[in-house]
């Protein structure tokens, strides 16, 4: 067991710095390829018309004269050291953890994204906890009576939910409960361990429209899942011993449904933790995903690049886990 | 005088299947129909059967896919009335009393608390009846527990102990094992300890060696039997292989198209059968002193829909004999059991001499 999650680390901290260094290519070496100039590709992490001098000093920041390699490697050396940047008599300090630095606002990209992490970790995770709960729940009952009311029902709201865009529901949600009955008013984000209640009362809303959308889908995969497993021959045994409907529904039933919902939910919790673009726009959240549309409509290539690579990392991060915990869920895993 | 059509068939019983004598058998199975409504008609899986098992006895119950004998075996076990979602979906009648207790009516979880602790089941293909998520011990430790109120400690030791008496060498260190670690025989042999945990009086294998190695097949056969011996319970084994109830059981009981159409001492079985069915399963059973240059004779055609069954004698659209009765008989009357000689009962139309005569002049000398 120690050798696999030994292995599985190895290989997911190689699979980062490949993406790094794609994603890195991506800003750095495909413009060359396009035959933009140096010039060219320094005037795009400036503001609107640059003078010769602003350019000439991001030229020399970024080292975009040196190879794409060389680049690569002082990005790279940059998040263990820091780097210093110099405008002219001005200079800058990019700290460590250094992924970074806006020259459009001068403000260095980690920092920024540190403080919105929060905001996007509450969301995610809270959001994750209601749609595995509700939509396990209503899956398995389904599967207890496939055809019965409740079934047929809750698998009609679930299509609606995985059907319905957010930002569709997510309006409608705030229409209704912020505007016509104001249950949950509008306000900013509150920090968990400053005011708990708060933190929660503000969330409640994007939790539940962006789990409407999650749980619909876990609901039925929840539902196959039974029903494929009910009908095992391992779930007639358990039953010949005698054991009691429910232990033979959650103990042997559920424990094996639930192993192959681990990867899904593995998937869709690293795209959220890399930011919820559309439920952080819909609840003015200020997220990493609400960052990440700000850096790209303002074309600003460090952010980008920076909210980038930390999506990567998180669906990097997730698939690891969702690989020890697949191994320690699922005994034949770990031969493998 | 070949077709002397029914006299010596005699009248059937009022009842249609004699009843065994008695009633004080510990497995008391009368007129039992377990039917499954479907879209395209209802499925009569099981429709009129009937049998008694005492303990220490074994009876196997032998037939083609389809022809019952696992429906039935769940049937006993209760296991088509499980949960919920079964019962919506089968039509059961019929008695099965067990040491006198009615379990055909009876409170589902009454039914419950018997299996596992009364009575046992071991399955055909064990990778695929354990769980792979939990290690062997822990499933026999949850299959002991239910019953027994102990605490893990207490219900391991017994585990291990069970593993060890099914002949699973370092039963302490297996014990934590997960199926996928264990070899196919050696599955099976945890799945018997499994059942046999709780000391059940009525043990059912369910075609217990058909997924395994031929080499591993006799060791588990002569495992069950010793098991047997040593415990003292009711068997049931249901097999296609008329080779392992050879082996096994005390009685036999043939099944055909949901019905019982031969019944009786196996010895009597095997030296006389009665029935033709009977006939095309033993003709097309290999047998190792058999001269090589003959070939396997199979039965022709395929198992009958269980929901259209065929009028008459469920077997006559295969039976070679079918014309020998008069009247076409075999396709507009169905037969019932009539005993042949004592505690041998067979369903066919033939005269008894007319079968005999079938049997040691053109089937017997070809096996």
């Amino acid at each position: 067991m120690f050798s696999y999650l030994i292995r599985r680390v190895i290989s997911a901290v190689i699979l980062l710095l490949i993406v790094s260094a794609v994603t890195f290519g991506i800003f750095f070496l495909l413009p060359k390829i396009a035959g933009q100039t140096t010039d060219q590709l320094a005037q795009q992490y400036i503001g609107k018309s640059p003078t010769p001098a602003d350019i000439a000093a991001v030229k020399r920041n970024l080292g975009l004269d040196k190879p794409v390699y060389e680049q690569y490697w002082e990005f790279l050396k940059g998040i263990f050291t820091g780097v210093d940047y110099k405008f002219g008599p001005e200079a800058a300090r990019c700290h460590v953890p250094c992924f970074g630095y806006s020259f459009k606002t001068h403000i260095e990209v980690w920092p920024e994204i540190q403080s919105r992490l929060p905001v996007t970790l509450s969301l995610a995770l809270g959001a994750a906890v209601v749609w595995l709960v509700s939509g396990i729940t209503t899956g398995v009952i389904s599967a207890l009576r496939p055809g019965s009311l409740f079934d047929r029902l809750s698998m009609g709201v679930a299509l609606a939910g995985v059907s319905l865009p957010m930002f569709f529901t997510g309006a409608i949600a705030l229409a209704l409960f912020t505007y016509q009955w104001p249950i949950f008013e509008r306000s900013d984000y509150v920090p968990l361990f400053d005011n708990p209640l708060l933190w929660a009362r503000t969330l409640v809303l994007p939790w539940v429209t962006l789990a409407f959308l999650y749980s619909a889908l876990y609901a039925r995969l929840t539902r196959a899942g039974m029903l494929e497993t009910l009908s095992e021959d391992y779930i007639r045994t358990a039953r010949a011993k005698g054991l009691g409907e429910r232990t033979v529904v959650v103990r042997h039933g559920l424990r094996a449904a639930l192993t192959p919902l681990i990867t899904v939910f593995g998937m869709d919790l690293g795209l959220l933790l890399g930011g919820a673009l559309i439920t952080e726009q819909v609840f003015s959240l200020q997220g990493v995903g609400a960052f990440a549309v700000q850096a790209i409509t303002a074309n600003d290539l460090p952010n980008i690049l920076g909210v980038t690579l930390l999506a990567a990392f998180f669906i990097v991060l997730c698939n690891l886990v969702v690989d020890v915990l697949y191994a320690a869920v699922d005994p034949r895993v770990r031969l493998s | 005088m070949t077709d002397s059509d029914d006299t010596a068939s005699g009248a059937p019983g009022p009842t249609g299947n004699p009843e065994p004598s008695g009633g004080s058998a510990f497995l008391d199975v009368r007129d039992l129909k377990v039917h499954f409504p479907t879209d395209d008609g209802l499925v009569k899986s099981v429709d009129g059967l009937s049998f008694t098992l005492e303990k220490g006895k074994t009876l196997g119950i032998v037939g083609e896919s389809g022809s019952g004998k696992s429906v039935t075996s769940l049937a006993v076990m209760g296991l088509h009335r499980a949960s919920r979602r079964q019962r919506a979906k089968v039509r059961m009648s019929g008695e099965i009393r067990l040491d006198g207790q009615e379990l055909i009516g009876a409170d589902p979880d009454e039914v419950r608390r018997l299996r596992g602790r009364r009575m046992a089941m071991i399955f055909q293909d064990p990778l695929s009846a354990l769980h792979p998520y939990y290690t062997v011990g822990k499933q026999i430790v949850e299959a002991y527990r239910v019953h027994h109120d102990v605490d893990r400690k207490t219900a391991r030791k017994r585990a291990i102990e069970m593993l060890d008496r099914v002949g699973i060498p370092q039963p302490d260190k297996r014990v934590d094992d997960h199926p996928h670690q264990f070899s196919g025989g050696m599955r099976q042999r945890a799945m018997i300890a499994m059942a046999l945990v709780n000391n059940p009086e009525l043990l059912i294998a369910d075609e217990p060696t058909t997924a395994l190695d031929v080499t591993v097949q006799a060791q588990i056969l002569d495992l069950i039997r010793d098991l047997q011996k040593e415990f003292g319970s009711a068997v049931i084994v249901i097999t296609h292989d008329l080779g392992v109830v050879a082996e096994l059981a005390d009685d036999l009981l043939v099944m055909y198209g949901g019905r019982c159409i031969e019944r009786g001492p196996a010895d009597k079985i095997f030296s006389a059968p009665q029935h033709p069915y009977t006939w095309g399963l033993l003709g097309s059973m290999p047998r190792i002193d058999r001269d090589h240059t003959d070939r396997l004779i199979p039965v022709k055609g395929s198992p009958p829909s269980l929901i259209n069954v065929p009028s008459g004698c469920a077997f006559n659209p295969r039976c070679p004999y079918a014309d020998v009765p008069k009247d076409d008989l075999t396709r507009t009357v169905r037969p019932e059991l009539t005993e042949a000689t004592t505690g041998h009962f067979s369903a066919c139309h033939m005269a008894p001499a007319e079968r005999k005569r079938i049997w040691t002049e053109e089937i017997a000398p070809k096996l």
